[in-house]
């Protein structure tokens, strides 16, 4: 029944071998084999937005993607934005606006506006905004969020 | 005031550490062999446990432990995130234990399990075999009341937690003089808190025999009181660890995991076991936010004041007391400094149904009273035709007056001013006139609503709050308090309290965020919007007692007196001729080396507060009503507060913002619902739940009116929950302004308003 698969992930640059059950999420692989616990967990059913990582660029609930799914894949999580010790554009103005309380689903938000701004795109407000309604955010109520994210997107 | 760093808006503390997803949350600390709790659930909503067999389950290769009611301890306790009374009269109702013996929701705790994971755990869940003798059960309080109705603790067979009011003045002579008596009835529902962090906490028990427990709590000193009394263990043999929270609203003011987790680990010979609700149990297994039905009975005087109110209410506290009584209490004395009413009566009731347990939820039953109140001040201003804004103007109290009851003195009141930039914000006047006579599909409409609420808790409980401060060779800080950061932004404004008083910069203060209760300074929690006030006061005079300490040092090096000298940017100066003496270093220095007078610096304190100090604030809102589909859009909402002093500006706008969206989701689509047949919750999930996302969510315009409250350390009155508390019926009068139609029950959702358009023909 539980069957076990040897994987490599590759998370923030940095190759991983491991042996997983196949009934395991990515989340629960990188919070709980990696330590990579800057991805939160919030309902574990996907509704939430708090697990977000970007796979191959692409924001992505962790909690509702198996780990053996990710296998060679490149993952990035908040641990991985920071460079030299200088945090990411993106975390700067989250901080200056004033984006972020409880913090909880700060990591989430943050990778999918990292992935936002990296696509190069443009976003009108209404995009930006239906880009970030898969995370929920208590705290806020997205008014600083909505903030720190523009800014990102603009300040490009 | 000529404030320095109280008032600007500097960064909060912790940004950083959340930023880069460093901040430590209690899922974030790991033991080796870190075991997982898990609990059986009640599928009914009333019913006795006849026998239940945890033998196959204890059986199942990987489980460690499986236990019920009949392993533990037989004690009753309250959860309450309450103060500890001395006198048993104050206490909280202890009707509940860790494990029930009898369930009274539909997911009361029958049975635990402990395994090494989670895939484990579950499975043992299955194989616990229960034998329920199914009770019928009712869910509507007003039902429960009736005779006959099924008794839900054999304590209190007629369901009632509790019915004492208040009452003040001529109320019956009032009543016969009155011009005009006007009567409304308003209701509110089920919502619940949504932290994005459920409850969760792992226990284990130290070399020294000691239970430790980490826990997302917001009162860590009464989780270890509480866990304590739940087991029958001396205090002290408790440590609690409050790390990063993700959330709590007054959802983690209350001791709801951590009795449970401690004894999970006691049944696991000390090994550290984890206990995290799912989402669908922290729906209707944590607490949520108590429905009550007011009705109320105002008199006026043929000048149109008001003269007196009749307020009878009742409360779905659900299947076990938790806060109870004090919930409504709360309600209806917190409005109370708002209308000089000459008499009141207030009738309140709290009422055990078969529901999940109501508790503490941000603003603490006022939003529900102001929802009522509020709406029923706008159907009287329609019906004798009166301008609301002026009305409520010619019936605000002023400063001076004080509570019958509660002798609670407002000395502050930036009221007036804040509707007139409320007024001002959302042109008031000109809005109106444009939105007479409306007749298409979509119809918008004005409205708003005031508050007051409190400062803290005072003169209900005891208000008691520590602080320590350790000065560091450089001239830097420590402090540590007891009172929780949990997203509010509480640490960085004691920090901002701590730099202003001892004239350093915000960087040079370092404060200690992790609560322990055994190293942290004795304070009773995060609640109340006490933070600021109460707890505020204890860090001033914590800093002011380093402060005179320091200058105790200079004074005796330089030869000035203490009162000549002053600190400012991290340096001794004399206060008159503004000249540099010597550097805050300098003195620190000497302080810990001195071959003769060394006695490092610290302050460690408390206060013991027994004022109270009334915030208020406003809601101006424009809605369009789609008078065909039942959808109501906000336009433009603004809040205007008097919350005193504002110590961080930027801080302050994030919790007006959160609380205002809180209060929105409130008015128009938040709802926990339950199947009438088998108490079944329907929607406890973030999917049908209709929390606000970013696309519900308007812009949200934000001002404030900043009295200087002469009670509060530094001018300062409360804002945390304040925000939440009038959005609701300034949106129910707005859209009474744009149909006609009054809404006496939330939340506005499009099928409520749809179904009401019909009824009321206009469909
Ligand atoms: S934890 Fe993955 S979406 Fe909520
Ligand atoms: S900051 Fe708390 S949930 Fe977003």
């Amino acid at each position: 029944m539980n069957e076990m698969k040897k994987i490599n992930l590759i998370v923030n640059d940095k190759t991983y071998q491991l042996e997983v059950d196949i009934r395991e999420s990515l989340l629960d692989v990188l919070r709980n084999r990696l330590h990579f616990t800057g991805v939160k967990e919030g309902c574990s059913v996907g509704e939430c937005g708090a697990c977000t990582v970007l796979i191959d660029g692409v924001p992505t609930s962790s909690c509702i993607y198996l780990a053996v799914f990710a296998d060679g894949k490149k993952i990035r999580t908040i641990e991985g934005l920071e460079k030299d010790g200088k945090l990411s554009k993106v975390q700067q103005n989250f901080i200056d606006e004033g984006a972020i309380q409880c913090g909880f689903c700060t990591p989430g938000i943050v990778m999918t506006t990292t992935a936002l701004v990296e696509s190069g795109n443009k976003f009108t407000d209404e995009e930006i905004k239906r880009e970030i309604s898969g995370h929920f955010c208590r705290c806020t109520g997205y008014q600083k969020i909505f903030d720190a994210v523009k800014k990102s997107l603009d300040d490009k | 005031m000529g404030f320095k760093i109280i008032g600007s808006s500097v960064n909060r503390l912790d940004a950083v550490s959340k930023v880069t997803g460093k901040a430590k949350y209690t899922n974030d600390f790991f033991e080796r062999e870190m075991l997982c709790g898990k609990v059986l659930r009640s599928p009914y909503a009333h019913a006795v446990i006849k026998a239940i067999d945890v033998s196959e389950a204890k059986a199942l290769p990987g489980v460690i432990a499986v236990f019920t009611s009949q392993d533990l301890p037989k004690l009753k306790y309250a959860t309450a995130g309450h103060p500890w009374s001395i006198d048993p009269k104050h206490r909280d109702i202890e009707d509940r234990m860790i494990l029930t013996d009898k369930a009274r929701y539909v997911g009361d705790s029958v049975a635990a399990v402990v395994a090494q994971d989670e895939i484990i755990a579950k499975e043992a869940l299955k194989l616990i075999k229960v034998d329920y003798e199914v009770l019928p059960h009712v869910l509507d309080p007003e039902k429960a009341l009736e005779k006959g109705a099924p008794i839900i603790h054999e304590e209190r067979p007629n369901n009632i937690v509790n019915d004492f009011g208040n009452e003040y003045g001529d109320y019956e002579k009032d009543f016969m003089n009155a011009q005009h008596i006007m009567e409304g009835v308003y209701d509110t529902s089920i919502v619940q808190h949504c932290h994005i962090e459920t409850q969760t906490a792992y226990a284990y028990i130290d070399t020294d025999d000691r239970i430790v427990i980490v826990s997302s709590t917001q009162i860590p000193h009464i989780a270890r009181r509480v866990v304590g009394q739940a087991l029958g263990l001396s205090w002290g043999k408790i440590r609690v660890i409050k790390p990063h929270i993700g959330g709590g609203f007054g959802n983690k003011q209350e001791v709801i995991i951590e009795p449970l987790v401690a004894a999970m680990t006691i049944f696991s010979h000390g090994l550290p076991v984890r206990y995290t609700m799912t989402r669908e149990e922290c729906f209707i297994s944590s607490r949520t936010r108590h429905a009550i039905k007011f009705s109320l009975k105002t008199a006026l005087t043929k000048d149109n004041k008001l003269q007196a109110i009749h307020v009878l209410g009742i409360s779905n506290t659900g299947s076990y007391a938790s806060h109870g009584h004090s919930i409504i209490m709360s309600a209806t004395s917190k409005f109370r400094p708002l209308y000089n009413f000459k008499s009141f009566k207030i009738e309140p009731k709290t009422v055990y149904t078969n529901l999940p347990a109501a508790g503490a939820m941000r603003a603490y039953g006022v939003p529900q009273m102001i929802f009522a109140l509020e709406s029923h001040i706008d159907d009287i201003c329609r019906k004798l035709d009166l301008d609301p804004i002026e009305f409520r103007k010619q019936n605000l109290v002023s400063v001076g007056h004080e509570d019958p009851i509660s002798h609670v003195v407002v000395r502050s009141i930036g009221l007036s001013e804040c509707i007139d930039k409320g007024k001002e914000l959302i042109k008031w006047e000109q809005k109106r006139a444009n939105y007479k006579e409306q007749t298409g599909d979509k119809r918008r409409g004005l409205g708003m609503a005031c508050f007051s609420y409190f400062s803290g808790t005072h003169p209900v409980s005891l208000e008691v709050a520590g602080a320590r401060i350790i000065l560091n060779q450089d001239g830097s800080v420590q402090l540590q308090v007891g009172a929780t950061e949990i997203g509010q932004g509480a640490d960085t404004a004691f920090a901002q309290m701590v730099a202003e008083v001892l004239g350093i910069s915000i960087d040079m203060v370092h404060v200690i965020s992790t609560q322990d209760t055994d190293i942290t300074p004795f304070d009773t929690g995060a609640y109340a919007s006490r933070q600021t006030y109460i707890t505020g006061a204890a860090v001033k005079k914590a800093a002011l007692e380093v402060k005179n300490k320091i200058l105790t040092i200079a004074s005796r090096k330089i030869g000035l007196q203490i009162d000549a000298l002053d600190i400012n940017d991290a340096t001794i100066i004399e206060k008159k001729l503004g000249k540099e003496i010597c550097s805050l270093g300098e003195i620190a220095m000497e302080a810990f080396y001195d071959r003769t007078h060394s006695h490092p610096i610290t302050s460690d304190t408390s206060v013991n507060i027994r004022t109270n100090a009334i915030a208020y604030g406003v809601t101006f809102v424009e809605v369009e009503v789609d008078m065909k589909t039942g959808v109501i859009e906000v336009i433009e909402i603004y809040n205007v507060h008097d919350s005193g002093t504002i110590i961080n500006h930027k801080a302050a706008l994030g919790q007006v913002h959160g609380g205002v969206s809180m209060g929105l989701g409130y008015a128009l689509s938040e709802k926990l619902m339950f199947d009438e047949k088998t108490g079944r919750p329907l929607n406890n999930n973030l999917l049908d739940y209709k929390l606000q996302t970013i696309m519900d969510t308007p812009k949200i315009g934000v001002d404030f009116v900043e009295t200087y409250e002469e009670t509060g350390s530094f001018g300062q009155k409360s804002l945390g929950e304040n925000p939440t508390i009038s959005p609701a019926p300034a949106v129910r009068n707005a859209v009474l302004d744009a149909t006609g139609v009054s809404f006496n029950k939330l939340p506005l959702n499009p099928q409520t308003v749809f179904e009401k358009f019909k009824t009321e023909g206009l469909l």
